[in-house]
């Protein structure tokens, strides 16, 4: 081998091991940092879900119960919003769309990815809030006896709810969960399409019978990878959603904090070696939550390459 | 006449499509028509509410050149020069450390080691780092750069923390890239007696080098509005500082937040400054994404 050849792969090759290398110190230096506040944790990690007593840290108490419900339900209720209009704009784009228009549309579905997400924050508090206010005020008075309406631990009205919060996380999740699905829509064989088209199969039929089964797998780990985003998300979250003492109740109209909410919002926490700690442990479960949802997606997605070439 | 060998032995069986069927299909078009309408509500929505409640801010004289510096929230005046620094400042250095090694490990698993273990188990790594939130890139900055190497809380910090995030972008559209240059390209090399590492920097990275500048481009213009390293990895500061490896540092999005604690939507004051640095920060994605736009239209390789 020449010379040149040998550094240049060595640089490759070290890159490669680079990256490698950085998701397992990702992990190990969050344990290593979130050890010492766990020794000296009073409460129950899994299971403790008040507020978070750090001031005396040699007597710390914290827990995620309520930021694991806050973030999985908000996430959640985004997934549930976004789904169907991401599977309606999928099949639009990739079935119904003339060439010419679906680039430039599916272009600005793209977009909504661009748009910082404290922009949505700002826009989702001071902008969405007050003009969906009417709805949720209806909601809350009309199917209030549902435990998903009833009146939460923050205004209703005010709009800092997981209501608005999920709508806007809905909308930041959207475009992902499109590209994905899109990928695989339109890869569907176009000789199965023919055969539907041949036996007087409508359009609709057509994307029942060979869009679908074909592209379920796509559609099913693009909306993982949403949801991997949005147990992520963190300023959006953190400037919709108001902070509270109550605990969490499952209702729309709570708010509280999720993982990356919590962590953001104790920014001036940050120069304790303990207090740190306490907030590194939620981000490390945080992080193998996101690592998990991830590897599914990508496992999905992967089983379907190899099924149909 | 017609005899009988004209016509049909049975009735036609082939039947309109019946209402049912019709109606569904209606439907079903009407919905899918109406998701990508929603979709659109809210882009539009978005970005014409940071141009309208911006646009005052940011045409006053002394938005693109003064800082805060002195400046309480109540007061108004002064401008996003600091913030527009430090924004630039933490992505440029985010960008000197990440294009490398980005594009080298694009590099790596399209030239090298595609099909090894190595190889596929960085596919799968740089598919997880895509996945990483952001303030888990935070985090781990935080415990190794600040609490284990112990220094300062810093711009610099930040750009760190964008590398996690920017890599992963780099290394996806690198490799897409290269995987179109035709492979002709390179044999012809190697039957000429080129080495590999010149085949690759002279005629594979030159053929798809407008493809992947448009990929640093938007992976750039993605990490730039990253707020949650900010908070956790420096201070926000309204003057101006141009060390990035000391003291606070203000930032476009860091001003946003400052603002939505500062009275923003209450009082008129903080409320343009945050639309106004909204609108900045939408300015600088935009000439950012028209760039690759344009590159990616007019540098690409031309079409046989």
């Amino acid at each position: 081998m020449r010379p040149g050849d040998r550094v240049f792969r060595g640089l490759a090759e070290g890159s490669g091991v680079l990256i490698v290398a950085l998701i397992a110190a990702i992990g190990l230096f969050l344990l290593w940092r979130a050890v010492p506040a766990l020794t000296r944790n009073e409460a129950n990690f899994f299971l403790y879900g008040g507020n978070w007593v750090t001031t005396d840290t040699s007597a710390m108490q914290f827990g995620i119960l309520d930021l694991l419900q806050v973030t999985v339900f908000v996430s959640l209720f985004a997934l549930l919003l976004a789904m169907p209009v991401a599977l309606g704009i999928a099949i639009y784009l990739t079935q119904y769309a003339h060439k010419r228009v679906s680039g430039p549309l599916a272009y600005m579905v793209d977009l909504l990815a661009a748009v910082p997400s404290i922009i949505y924050g700002v826009w989702g508090l001071y902008v969405l809030a007050p003009v969906i206010k009417p709805f949720a005020i209806w909601l809350n008075e009309s199917l209030g006896w549902i435990f998903l309406f009833s009146t939460g631990n923050a205004s209703v009205a005010g709009g800092g709810t997981i209501f608005t919060a999920g709508i806007v996380l809905a909308v930041m999740i959207l475009p992902i969960i499109t590209a994905v699905t899109r990928e695989v829509f339109v890869q569907t064989p176009r000789g199965q399409i023919e055969a539907a088209l041949a036996l007087g199969a409508t359009r609709w039929e057509v994307v029942r019978t060979t869009v679908l089964p074909f592209g379920m797998s796509g559609y099913i780990s693009g909306a993982m990878l949403g949801l991997g985003r949005a147990l992520g998300e963190t300023i959006a979250l953190l400037i919709i959603l108001r902070g509270t003492q109550t605990a969490f109740g499952w209702s729309l109209f709570d708010a509280g904090y999720t993982f990356a909410s919590k962590i953001a919002s104790a920014a001036s926490e940050f120069n304790d070696q303990y207090k740190a700690g306490a907030y590194i442990a939620a981000g490390l479960v945080l992080f193998i939550l996101t690592f998990v949802v991830n590897s599914l997606a990508r496992a999905a997605v992967a089983g379907k390459d190899r099924s149909a070439s | 006449m017609t005899s009988t060998l004209d016509r049909p032995v049975k009735a036609p069986t082939f039947q309109g499509v019946s209402a049912r069927r019709k109606f569904t299909n209606n439907l079903a078009t009407v919905l899918v028509t109406a998701s990508v309408l929603v979709a659109l509500v809210p882009l539009v929505w978005v970005l014409a509410t940071v141009v309208i409640k911006g646009f005052g801010a940011v045409m006053s004289s002394t938005w693109w050149f003064n800082s805060q510096a002195g400046m309480t929230a109540f007061q108004a005046g002064g401008g996003a020069y600091h913030a527009i620094v430090g924004t630039v400042l933490q992505a440029l250095v985010c960008a000197v450390i990440s294009i490398p090694v980005g594009v080298f490990v694009g590099i790596y698993l399209v030239e090298y080691g595609g099909g090894t273990k190595l190889g596929k188990v960085t596919t799968f790594m740089v598919d997880i780092l895509t996945g990483v939130p952001s303030i888990v890139a935070a985090l781990f900055i935080y415990a190794l750069w600040v609490a284990t190497l112990g220094f300062e809380r810093s711009g610099f910090a930040v750009s760190l923390a964008l590398v996690l995030l920017m890599i992963p972008v780099i290394v996806r559209s690198t490799e897409e890239m290269l995987r179109i240059v035709p492979m002709d390209l390179r044999e012809a090399s190697y039957a000429l007696g080129v080495p590999k590492w010149k085949t690759i920097s002279a005629i594979v990275i030159p053929t798809a080098l407008s493809g992947i500048v448009t990929g640093i481009l938007l992976a750039l213009a993605r990490v730039m509005g990253e707020t949650a390293p900010l908070l956790i990895l420096v201070g926000y500061s309204q003057a101006m500082n141009f060390d990035m490896f000391g003291g606070f540092m203000g930032s476009l999005p860091g001003m946003m937040f400052d603002q939505t604690s500062a009275g923003a939507g209450a009082n008129p004051v903080p409320t343009d400054r945050l639309w106004g640095a909204a609108f900045t920060l939408v300015v600088l994605i935009a000439l950012l994404n028209i760039g690759a736009r344009f590159i990616a239209k007019f540098f690409a390789p031309k079409k046989v």
